[in-house]
């Protein structure tokens, strides 16, 4: 096994870790911490696709600004313990089954695809960041325009919907 | 034993400058405890440490074994995980952001590989360490909510607010240099200051002297030091997040305070005040002899001061210290290959000295800001001065 391969599984096995623990947790700032791995475990496996400048800004927007308004949320709100209930039935008779379908799926794609899944852009040729910069304000401009407008909407309308209770 | 190292070295080496790295910046961050407490002191014309050692100098050495014997108690009612976390994250993450940070120009081969002054040499290292601070909240918000106690939390809350509020100064106050680079590497951004060889006025500070100001003010509220330093207000949080931490869990926040300080003053120096260059026009070459006769006028001084201190001690030590830095000196005086070699981590380490000085100069003269002054300041006059500084 090479040393790229096993980086990739160690940092898969910890983002898988990572999720996995964010929905046991019981303590919300615990899950907040979980995603928090599964967040710096992708942005280190953009690295070994040699996709850096995506790797930073990964960290950088949702390890960093993202997670830390959850944390300073939860930490604000005090909010407590998550109460155990009883699992619904309709998780129990549709969830696990609904799981296990898309678990299939999955894997019968992977498996179909057999060893010819396309490789990663070697070391960062494609992804360096004036490539990047390149195919966003040039090719996929319109999309990108049209995706910050969607933002500036949705930050016109926490503004608003925080005002009315004055 | 050859073949092993070439082959390994890629990872023997690193590893070594690591250790040498890690060592190195504990060391200054011991010793930077020191001289803060002896120019505070000065600043209110008091002494300072002056009983352990001559001049108070083995006072870090004391302190960190106060540190290392001191009991270790855990506050009731404490989230355990995250109270154990939060000052091995902050350590972490502060040694880690001085893994990109390039030292000097050279490059050089051990064993057939080859490094260069620094840890890591990455093309988007200012990201990167960007990255890293973004990350560094997480220890300062964990550490006062995990604590149960009320000072510590609002001690957390509102580093964690400060934070996020200026990260968004820092990082826009840097797009300036960026534009003027057009290159996200450390080391890209100090050669392109080299390319004029005027020295000092070629540096970036001139055209972004108001983008160092906001990234010096946003750093410093980063960083939570004096005036910025609202998580750990001792008149009103006692000591804001690290209340309930002591011993070695403490001094983990203390020397990742001061490494994050390091960090900050190399990230000046780079960024605005040409890294490892000199500040003289390339012509001048007899400035080179700048180090070695600073060397040997620090030694004498040492030595004069030396041989009339008042303990046995300190007139052993001292002169001692002064002999080995005219050691030193005559040295580079004797081999110019070594005297042009120090060149640049000289000039680099001297900025970084400057920008620590600063730190602690404010430390002595500045009041604290209030908490709402500080939200105003950021939002509505940091924010937008940074953005100006694109034009």
């Amino acid at each position: 096994m090479n040393a790229p391969l096993m980086i990739f599984f160690v940092l898969a096995a910890v983002a898988v870790f990572g999720a996995v623990s964010l929905i046991l947790q019981r303590e919300p700032i615990h899950s907040a911490l979980s995603l928090i791995v599964v967040m710096v475990a992708l942005a280190g496996l953009y690295l070994l696709m040699g996709a850096e400048f995506v790797a930073a800004v990964q960290i950088i927007v949702y390890g960093g600004a993202i997670m830390v308004l959850f944390v300073f949320v939860i930490m604000l709100l005090n909010a407590g313990e998550e109460e155990r209930t009883n699992f619904s039935k309709l998780a129990t008779y549709a969830g696990i089954p609904l799981a296990l379908a898309v678990t299939g799926f999955i894997a019968a794609a992977i498996a179909r695809s057999g060893g010819y899944l396309p490789a990663a852009a070697p070391n960062g040729a494609l992804t360096s960041t004036k490539t990047l910069s390149m195919l966003l304000f040039k090719e996929f401009v319109y999309p990108f325009e049209l995706t910050s407008f969607l933002i500036l909407v949705a930050i016109l309308g926490a503004i608003v919907l925080a005002q009315r209770e004055n | 034993m050859n073949e092993f190292l070439a082959s390994y070295a890629f990872l023997i080496v690193p590893v070594i400058k690591i250790g040498i790295l890690v060592f190195l910046v504990l060391t200054v961050d011991a010793y930077l405890t020191w001289l803060e407490r002896k120019v505070v002191a000065h600043i209110q014309t008091r002494w300072g440490p002056y009983r352990v050692g001559p001049h108070g100098l083995l006072q870090p050495l004391a302190d960190g074994l106060k540190f290392i014997f001191k009991e270790d108690p855990m506050p009731a009612g404490v989230d355990k995980i995250a109270y154990f976390l939060a000052p091995f994250l902050t350590l972490m993450l502060a040694l880690t952001s001085l893994a990109v940070i390039p030292f000097g120009p050279q490059r050089f081969t051990i064993w057939g590989y080859e490094t260069h002054l620094g840890i890591a040499d990455v093309n988007i290292s200012l990201l990167v360490l960007f990255a890293i601070t973004a990350l560094a909240v997480y220890g300062v918000a964990l550490a006062g909510w995990a604590s149960n106690s009320k000072y510590s939390l609002l001690g957390g809350l509102r580093s964690s607010a400060q934070m996020i509020s200026y990260e968004l100064a820092l990082t826009l106050s840097v797009v300036g240099v960026l534009l003027l680079a057009g290159d996200f590497s450390l080391r890209g951004i100090v050669e392109q200051q080299a390319q004029s060889g005027k020295g000092l006025l070629s540096w970036n500070i001139f055209p972004q002297i108001i983008g160092f100001l906001c990234f010096f003010t946003a750093a410093i509220a980063e960083t939570n030091r004096v005036p910025f330093d609202l998580p750990e207000a001792e008149s009103e949080l006692v000591a804001g997040f690290h209340t309930e931490y002591a011993s070695m869990k403490f001094a983990m926040f203390f020397i990742a305070e001061y490494t994050s300080m390091i960090t900050v003053s190399c990230l000046c120096t780079i960024l605005f005040f040409g890294g490892w260059l000199s500040p003289f026009p390339l012509s001048w070459t007899f400035t080179q002899f700048l180090p070695p006769v600073l060397l040997i006028a620090f030694g004498l001084w040492t030595i004069y001061d030396g041989i009339r201190y008042e303990t046995i001690f300190g007139r052993l030590l001292l002169p001692g210290v002064g002999i080995a830095l005219l050691a030193l000196g005559g040295a580079l005086l004797a081999f110019p290959v070594i005297n042009s070699y120090i060149q640049g981590p000289f000039w680099f380490l001297a900025k970084v000295f400057v920008f620590l000085f600063v730190y602690i100069w404010m430390r002595g003269t500045l009041p604290r800001f209030r908490y709402d002054q500080l939200m105003t300041f950021g939002w509505k006059f940091l924010l937008p001065v940074s953005i100006a500084t694109w034009f």
